[in-house]
This record gives structure tokens, sequence and C-alpha cells, in this order.
């Protein structure tokens, strides 16, 4: 959906990477940028809120009593090899290689379902333990906070499913190259959330 | 799913009853539906309906269904002014009960907001910024076009509210724990979170749109000192946007969880904590208020450089004010409640960040007075909304700051005082900019510039209603009236001023009546625009002609000053050949029109709907014609296309530009 600036912007060269190289794709990395400042502030105010509450646990189960130290580590190790995978994946898009991007993709993908059945299998885990959203303050935010950095995760997941179907059918091009590099952008922002979650819910809650 | 303690049987009836007033609006609203429908049919409109609006992604197009929105929403929350200002005319008055009081202020405050103010700077937004940069539409068109189906569909679901679950009635910020499920159930609340949610998502949208389509696309040669003020503006609203629109996305989200799934963020139980809605309510709502007054001050740089014939005095403070505001208005938002308790110290930062916002504004002030100073002044109806507006802002101001001292404060605070104040600011700022935005940028839409008496009429009858109503609110205030009730006893000497504030209020009924007569007025006898320059502009969009072709421009123009289009005019009073500079003409790509951002948005109502009747079946449904249809788009790759040269050759030749 470029429009008619080509000749006011970003003309295509060698030196550009081939996701810059036609000025809608160069405006849309641009604009996928200021999203993610958006989402980022959205989390900052869910963490605004954990932190206020997590201490309320209203006689409920407490962190030190939840939190599982095996299980969110693997969730953080599986999360942080899946970033280097979707990385490795934009690395292969830019040599113009389809079926290795394309394979470092499902490997991200694969990882990212593993993260998802392992942060689920927790929250079952915790409900059947009493500790549910409705029990205290400190679960609701903690679900809350946890829950949509999991939905941004699926999402994400649907996301690249999709762009694995237009790789298959139509090759690496300035379209689908684009799409690559921007899904790798939202799975590394998730990453970082992931960092911080890791540090501010799991560590502090287990220290 | 709500937990023990929880009343979840509440009888709600699924169309509100037992109101004589509602039965007269359902009455109105089916016979409005019907005649749409009817002439829609009769004159074989649903076509044109379809292919012109709905599907269009032209910026000009989506700015003049914005304004028509924002023109109706101000009928509708003014409609619900003057029913409180009835009401509150006399004491002891029966004409409204408390709850449909409660409703009524509620509604108020959210529509003109979130459904009247916002969607005007959108409006102008779209009308002007594209053609001020020399661009043939905004950064992502068909973002563009699901903005303001998102805007649409929570209007709607807001309105829907009235005759269809109940109205909410929390006031317009809706406070916990007031606002949980145990003290307010029903949909009423419901409609508010989702309506809200639905519609944020548009404006972060548009906010990313504006903030990339000035960045990046403007004409070569416009560099960022040389934009038009209003640009500036624009990129000082959208920043806003874009860090403060999340903090409301959570809070109401938040209030939702707990309302539809009985969590604790907001409660008084399990170790919830309400001020914690309010601090992320404001921590957007603040900054909000900018949000909508700093293109306000943009139009009325325009407006003041324009009808003084000077260009504006201290662009670059100018420009310095927009973003001191834009960083400080994130640094004040606890004085909407020093009354926490916070303590001193939190007090006395939030106070002396309050006053300072002060400064920037001051500077702006000054700036239009020293624009307007020795200049060549031509009282047109844009320049005499942008005068009126003056010593409002100043009464305003000055207000603001008595409000801002947090030991004062803890006296007007919630009083009519602040009323007041924030209708001198938001009425006398918001509204008179983009009242003169519209008189303004009125004939490059349509071509017709609009009657000059008849809108004097307005405009007098107007400011005098608006000093009529809200000066005795001041005094009310100090006499201890506070905001948010609905009847009062006789005796406390009260009844005069609350008369006279009435009076002020049909006034501007009378106003808005008058320009709605105005508009019919100049379309049965129009004044064709036939320049294209009708005010002797000084910016791009005024070297077009009105309304400009849907490409914009036929040739992308070269900027070499501030006030490009004033430049050029100037070389040319010197005799300067600027002819010898046309490049030929190439074909311009433009995006397709497209169905589904309507689609997307009607899948976004649904889910809304389902969710504020607990129909989780129908919010499913709705969620997934959402992913749908962005799956569809993902997948879809013929997107735009080229409008050739001879096609552009003859509408320039018809529009008597070649």
């Amino acid at each position: 959906m470029s429009l008619a600036h080509e000749e006011v912007l970003s003309t295509p060269s060698s030196d550009v990477p081939v996701e810059y190289s036609t000025e809608d794709g160069a405006l849309k990395i641009f604009g996928f940028w200021i999203f993610l400042a958006t989402d980022l502030i959205l989390f900052a105010c869910l963490f605004t809120m954990y932190q206020i509450l997590h201490i309320n646990t209203a006689g409920g189960p407490t962190e030190q009593e939840l939190y599982d130290v095996p299980g969110f580590t693997a969730e953080t190790l599986i999360l942080l090899v899946s970033s280097f995978t979707c990385g490795l994946a934009t690395l292969e898009m830019r040599r113009g290689r389809r079926s290795a991007s394309m394979g470092w993709l499902v490997v991200t993908v694969l990882l990212g379902l593993s993260f998802i059945f392992l942060e689920v299998r927790e929250f079952v885990d915790y409900v059947n333990r009493g500790a549910t959203m409705q029990r205290s303050a400190f679960l609701s935010s903690f679900f809350t906070l946890v829950g949509t950095h999991g939905c941004h995760v699926s999402l994400g997941i649907l996301w690249m499913l999709s762009i694995l179907y237009q790789l298959g059918r139509r090759g690496i091009s300035a379209m689908t190259a684009r799409k690559i590099f921007i899904v790798g952008l939202y799975w590394h922002f998730l990453d970082v959330v992931w960092v911080f979650i890791f540090t501010v819910v799991y560590l502090q809650g287990v220290m | 799913m709500h937990l023990p303690g929880y009343v979840n049987n509440v009888a709600t009836p699924f169309f509100v009853t037992g109101d004589p007033m509602i039965y007269a609006s359902d009455v109105l609203i089916v016979l409005t539906l019907v005649a749409i429908v009817f002439v829609l049919t009769y004159f074989k409109k649903w076509g044109w309906l379809w292919r012109e609006w709905i599907t269009t992604v032209d910026h000009k197009k989506i700015g003049i269904m914005y304004l028509i929105a924002a023109l109706l929403m101000l009928f509708r929350g003014g409609v619900d002014a003057m029913l409180m200002r009835t009401q509150l005319a006399l004491p002891n008055m029966r004409f409204l009960e408390a709850e449909h009081y409660d409703q009524i202020f509620t509604t108020h405050g959210t529509i003109m907001i979130l459904f009247m103010a916002m969607p005007f700077i959108f409006a102008m937004f779209n009308i002007a910024v594209p053609l001020q940069i020399g661009a043939r539409d905004v950064a992502f068109p068909y973002l563009n076009a699901i903005s303001f189906w998102l805007f649409f569909f929570g209007a709607l679901l807001l309105n829907l509210s009235f005759v269809i679950g109940g109205s909410p009635d929390g006031g317009w910020t809706s406070y916990p724990p007031l606002t949980e499920w145990p003290t307010d159930p029903g949909p009423g609340e419901n409609f508010y979170l989702l309506a809200l949610q639905i519609s944020g998502i548009g404006s972060m949208a548009t906010g990313i749109n504006f903030l990339v389509t000035i960045l990046k696309m403007r004409a070569p040669g416009m560099t960022l000192m040389r934009m038009p003020m209003f640009c500036w503006s624009v990129v000082g609203a959208s920043i806003l946007i874009i860090f403060s629109f999340p903090a409301l996305t959570v809070a109401l989200a938040l209030l939702m969880i707990d309302r539809l799934f009985g969590a604790h963020f907001f409660t008084m139980l399990q170790g919830g904590n309400p001020m914690m809605y309010v601090n992320l309510f404001w921590v957007w709502g603040h900054p909000e208020v900018y949000i909508v007054v700093l293109p306000a001050f943009g139009i009325f740089s325009e407006v003041v450089a324009t009808f003084s014939r000077k260009r504006l005095f201290g662009y670059a403070s100018m420009v310095a004010s927009i973003m001191a505001i834009a960083v400080i208005s994130y640094l004040v938002w606890l004085h909407h409640f020093f009354t926490m308790g916070a303590g001193p110290g939190v007090n006395s930062f939030f106070a002396i960040s309050t006053m300072s916002v002060g400064i920037p504004t001051g500077v702006k002030v000054f700036n239009w007075l020293f624009t307007m100073y020795q200049g060549r002044i031509r009282l047109k109806l844009p320049m005499l909304w942008a005068i009126g507006f003056i010593p409002n802002f100043a009464i305003g101001g000055a207000t603001g700051v008595m409000l801002a001292v947090a030991p004062g404060d803890y006296q007007y605070h919630n009083s009519y005082f602040l009323i007041a104040h924030f209708h001198q600011v938001l009425i006398g700022g918001v509204v008179y900019g983009m009242l003169a935005g519209m008189y303004y940028w009125w004939p490059k839409m349509f071509g017709i510039i609009l009657n000059e008496r008849i809108g004097r009429w307005a405009f007098w009858v107007f400011n005098i209603g608006f000093y009529v109503c809200f000066l005795p609110q001041y005094e009310l205030g100090f006499m201890g009236m506070t905001r948010r009730i609905y009847v009062y006893p006789a005796g406390m000497g009260w009844t005069a001023l609350n008369l006279i504030s009435t009076i002020g209020a049909y006034l501007m009924g009378i106003a808005f009546v008058l320009i709605v007569w105005q508009v019919l007025y100049s379309i049965r006898f129009p004044e064709r625009d036939v320049t294209g320059d009708p005010w002797d502009g000084r910016t791009l969009e005024w070297s077009l002609p009105s309304p400009a072709p849907h490409y914009n421009f036929a040739r992308i123009p070269t900027v070499t000053a501030r006030d490009a289009w004033w430049a050029e005019k100037e070389a040319r009073r010197r005799g300067e050949d600027v002819q010898k500079e046309l490049r030929p003409l190439e074909p311009i790509h433009m995006p397709n029109n497209s169905g589904r951002p309507f689609i997307l948005s009607v899948c976004f109502f649904i889910g809304g709907f389902g969710l504020v009747f607990e129909w989780y079946w129908l919010a499913i449904l709705g969620g997934l014609g959402v992913m749908l249809c962005l799956l569809l788009r993902s997948l879809e790759t013929n997107t735009d296309h080229y409008i050739p040269v001879e096609e552009i050759r003859r509408t320039e030749a018809a529009l008597g530009r070649l």
C-alpha cells in the first residue's frame, strides 16, 4: 500500500536491506517501532500495578508458595532461545535463503508453543491450588501481567504461521521480507518484556 | 463468574423502560432510522454511500466523516448539558430523577471529551495535515479508515446504552470502587468501558499514523522548522496520544476484568487499591486535555497569522512551547486528586509542575498577540473565534493556577469552581479552536464559504452565552455548591446564579442552532470558493483547488521557505517565473478503497456488545471476526493502483490548473 512518495523518500539501493527497499516497507517498519512504544507503556502500567499490589495477598497464597524455580527458568530459557532463532530467520531472509528462513521460523514457533504450554500448565497448577485471579489483588495483577504477555506470544505464533504460509507461496520479496522483519521486532520485544517479568515477578518473588 | 458477596441476579431489562423521555427518544430514533433508510433507498444512494464513503481511504473524506460525527456528538452532549442546566435552574426541581441525572452527567462528559473533542481534532488532522505538508495521503490510509470506523462504532456503542441496557452513571471518570460490580451492577458501566476501549484503539492508531506521516512524508525542502504550526501541534498531540492512551487502555481493561471476572484490582476487598485506577486514569486524562487543546493552539496559530497578514511571531518559541507542554503534561496528573492525601512532598511537586505549564502556554498567547500587533487584521469568522478564545483562555488559565495551589485546591476540589474552570479552558480553548478550524478549512473541504452574517450572530450569541453560563459557576463554587448534585434546597443563596447560568446554557444552545442554520443556508445559497485560496492563505493547502482532487497534488511541490504558499505568491508578485520549474506529470500511486475497515469495526462492535451483556459466545464470535479480518488483510497483495497521467491531466484541466 505504498503511496505516491517514492520520489520523496528512500530509493532502492544495494546498501539498504531488502525489508527497507521500498518506501512502503520503510514507513511500516517505522510505524511499527512507534506501535511498540505504545505496547511498552501498556506493559509499564501493568508492571506498576503488579509492583504495587504484589504484597496484597489478602491471606491467600504468596509468591514464595507459588513460584516454581525450574518452571520459570525453563520458560525463560525457551523464550530467549526462540528470540535467537527468530533473529536467525531474519538473517537468512536477508541472505535470500527462503527455506532456511522458514526453517528457523518453524523452530521459533515450536519454541513459542512450548513456552505457552509451560505457562498454561503453570496457570492451571496455580488455579488447582486455589490461587485464582479472584483470590487476591496480588493474583489479579499476576495473572493479568503474565497473561497479557502470554496473549502477545500466542498472537505472535498465529502471526508467524500466516507469514510462513505467505513465504511458502510467494518467496522472499520486499513485502514478505518486511513482514518477517516486523514480526521479528515484535518477538524480540516480547523477549525483552519477559526479561522484566522474570526479574520483577519471579526473581523478586522467590528471593 | 462473580465472587461470593457479588449480587449477580440484578434484573436489567434489555430495553430501558419507565421514563417518558426515553420512550420519546425511542420513537425519534426509529423515525430517524426509517427516514435515513427511505432517503437512501428512494434516491438509490446505497451504492454511493458504500463506494464513496464507507470504503474510502481518502484522508479528506475521512476528515469530513469525523467532522459530521463530531457535530452530531456535540448535539447529543449539548442536549445532555441543557437537561442538566434545566434541572439545576431552580431549587428543588423535579425535572430529572437522581438516577437519570447521574446518567446524563456521565454521558455528557464522556461524549464531549471522547466522542466530540477527539473526532473534532481528528477531523482537522485529516483535513489539513497531508495538504499542509505536501503529501498525497497519510502514511497508512487503510489504518486511518480503521481508526475512523473504530471511533464510530465505539460512539455507537456508548450511545446505544441510552435505550438498550441503561447508560453508565459513574461519572465520566468512572471511579471505582463505586463503579465495581457490587455497587454498580448492570451493563451501564460495561458500555462505558467497552466503548472507550474500542474507540481508544482507533485513537492510538491515529496518533501513530500522523506522527509517521509528518516525520516521513513531508514534501522535499520542508524541513521540520519550515512546517506549518498546525502540523507541529499535531506532532505534539500525536506524541501525547502514543504515550498516554495505553494507560487508559490498562485502566479500562483492569476495571473490566474486575467487573466481569471478579478480580480485585480496584475493589475494597482482597487487597485491591482503587486509587491506582485514579492514577492510571489521569496519567492518560491529563495529557488528554493537551491532546485536544494543542491542535486548537495550532489552528489559532494558522488563523491569526493568515488574518493578520503577517508571519507567525516567534515561530521557534511556539515549537519549543508545544514540545514543553507535551513533556510537562505528563508530570501533572496528580493535581486532579490532591485530596487523595499523598502528602506535602508529592502534592508540592505536582502543584509546581502544574503551575509551570502556564509558562509555555503564556508564551503562546503572547506570540498570538504579537502576531496581531501591527498586522492588517481581517475579522472573518475564524479570526473572530480566535480572538474570542484569548480572554477566555486567560481567565481559564488564571483559575487553573488557582486550582494548582494544593492547599487552595482542598477548598475548591469538586466544586462548581472547578466545573467553571475546565469548561472555560475546554470550551474556550478546544471548541473555539475547532470551530475556528471548521470555518477556516470549510472552503477547502466543500468549496463553499460559510455565510458570514449568520456566523457572526452565532459567534456573539455563543460567546455571550458562554460567559453568562460559566462566570456564575465560579461564584457558586466559592459558595459551596459541589459538582454532580442533582438538586439543592432554596435559601442557599444559589438560586439566582444557577438561573443565570441556565440562561447562558440556553444561549449556547441557540448558537448551535444558528450554526446549523448557517450551514444549511450556505448549502442552499452557496458562496463558492473558485480560487482555492479564499483567505489569502500562507500554507500549501491553499495552493490547491477547493475541494482538492483526490490525489491532492498533481506534482509534489518543492518547499523553499516557511509559509511555502505565501513565499510562492510573493515570488509571483515580484514577477519571478515559477512556471519554468514545472516537472512533467507522472502516474500517481494511490491506495485502493476497502470495505474491510468497516467490517473489522463491526466485528469489534459485536464483540464489545457481547462483553457488555456478558454474552461470551457473541464476544468470541466478534473476536474471531476481528482475527479473520486481520488475516485477510495480511494475505492481500492487491492494495494499490496508479492513476494514469491522462486522467490527472483531465482532472487538472477541469479544475483550470493546467
